[in-house]
């Protein structure tokens, strides 16, 4: 029952697309993940159900919360090595620009890495990558392997 | 002028994660999201991720500012958006909001919520934000923007990038 365990036995312990797809949400919205070497750039392409205001049209400031933390989690698991999926204690989000719809690209950074805890920086853009619409940091509870 | 029961049907992002608007009072307002499978964050534990806890979060705060406005519908942006996690939300039951604002200036409303499953009591995730108010209201259109316009295939709208703006 334990996803990691099983995609590490299996060899794919750093496939994070394989990971994405087993989680329910990430499939949702349509998650995908392009790994250069130990580059990691998610990507949520866009659709309807992502929209939180019809009328400019802007996406909904959840789904990219949520993207900032799968992009989080990914770059953590990529990093670490867990046995399970970290847990946020808490993440704290600037929203810097509305979201268009169109596709939005994510990448994280692990500022430090404890046994325990770890610190990662999320930014999440569209067009521009020198332009984020997003910005997170937040902490994370692991279970190493 | 939309009634503020009716906003959440008029968010696709709302609609698709299931958020219903439960009660809602000059100082604030408690929203629900049903436990739904597609909403499971870990498939080891069937708890629901911690987006659809910001969705719900960041949703509940915004409505939460609207009755103190002039109008009924204050066009807003999140401007920021800060949740601890207390602990996982029990798998297959309903999860609440409640969120309140707090304060509000001519430009900016304070608002904290907190998620909930038995009672506001007892949370399984806090959360304090700030909303800038009165953004533009209109769908972005040419000519508006201090930047150039790229030559786009037609196909999606590149105009220029607005100050702010996010999210409900």
């Amino acid at each position: 029952m334990k996803m990691l365990v099983e995609l590490r036995a299996l060899g794919r312990g750093q496939d994070m697309q394989a990971v994405v797809e087993q989680i329910p949400y990430a499939r949702f919205l349509g998650l995908e993940v392009d790994r250069k070497g130990n580059e990691i750039t998610t990507i949520m392409p866009f659709k309807d159900d992502l929209i939180g205001n019809v009328i400019l049209p802007a996406i909904h400031g959840g789904a990219i919360g949520a993207l900032l933390e799968l992009t989080a989690v990914i770059q953590l698991l990529f990093d670490t090595g867990c046995e399970r999926l970290p847990k946020t204690i808490d993440v704290s989000i600037d929203y810097l620009r509305s979201g268009r719809p169109q596709p939005t690209y994510g990448r994280a950074i692990v500022t430090r890495h404890g046994r325990r805890v770890a610190n990662v920086r999320s930014e999440i853009w569209q067009e521009e990558r020198s332009k984020p619409i997003a910005v997170s940091h937040g902490h994370y509870l692991l279970t190493p392997f | 002028m939309e009634r503020i029961e009716d906003h959440l049907l008029n968010i696709p992002h709302a609609r698709a994660i299931g958020m219903t608007l439960v009660s809602h009072s000059a100082s604030g307002c408690v929203v629900r999201v049903p436990y739904a499978e597609h909403l499971v964050g870990d498939p080891d534990t069937g708890v629901i991720h911690g987006g659809v806890l910001t969705a719900l979060l960041d949703n509940a705060c915004g409505m939460a500012v609207r009755p103190q406005g002039s109008e009924q519908g204050v066009s807003m942006a999140t401007l920021d958006l800060r949740i601890d996690y207390m602990g996982a939300a029990e798998p297959h039951r309903d999860i609440y909001a409640e969120a309140v604002c707090y304060k509000q200036t001519r430009n900016i409303a304070f608002v904290r919520a907190s998620a909930y499953q038995d009672s506001p009591d007892e949370p399984i995730a806090t959360c304090v934000a700030a909303f800038m108010l009165g953004t533009r209201a209109e769908p972005r259109s040419a000519g508006t923007g201090a930047e150039p316009r790229s030559a786009g295939t037609g196909a999606e709208p590149r105009e220029a990038i607005p100050d702010h703006g996010a999210g409900a």
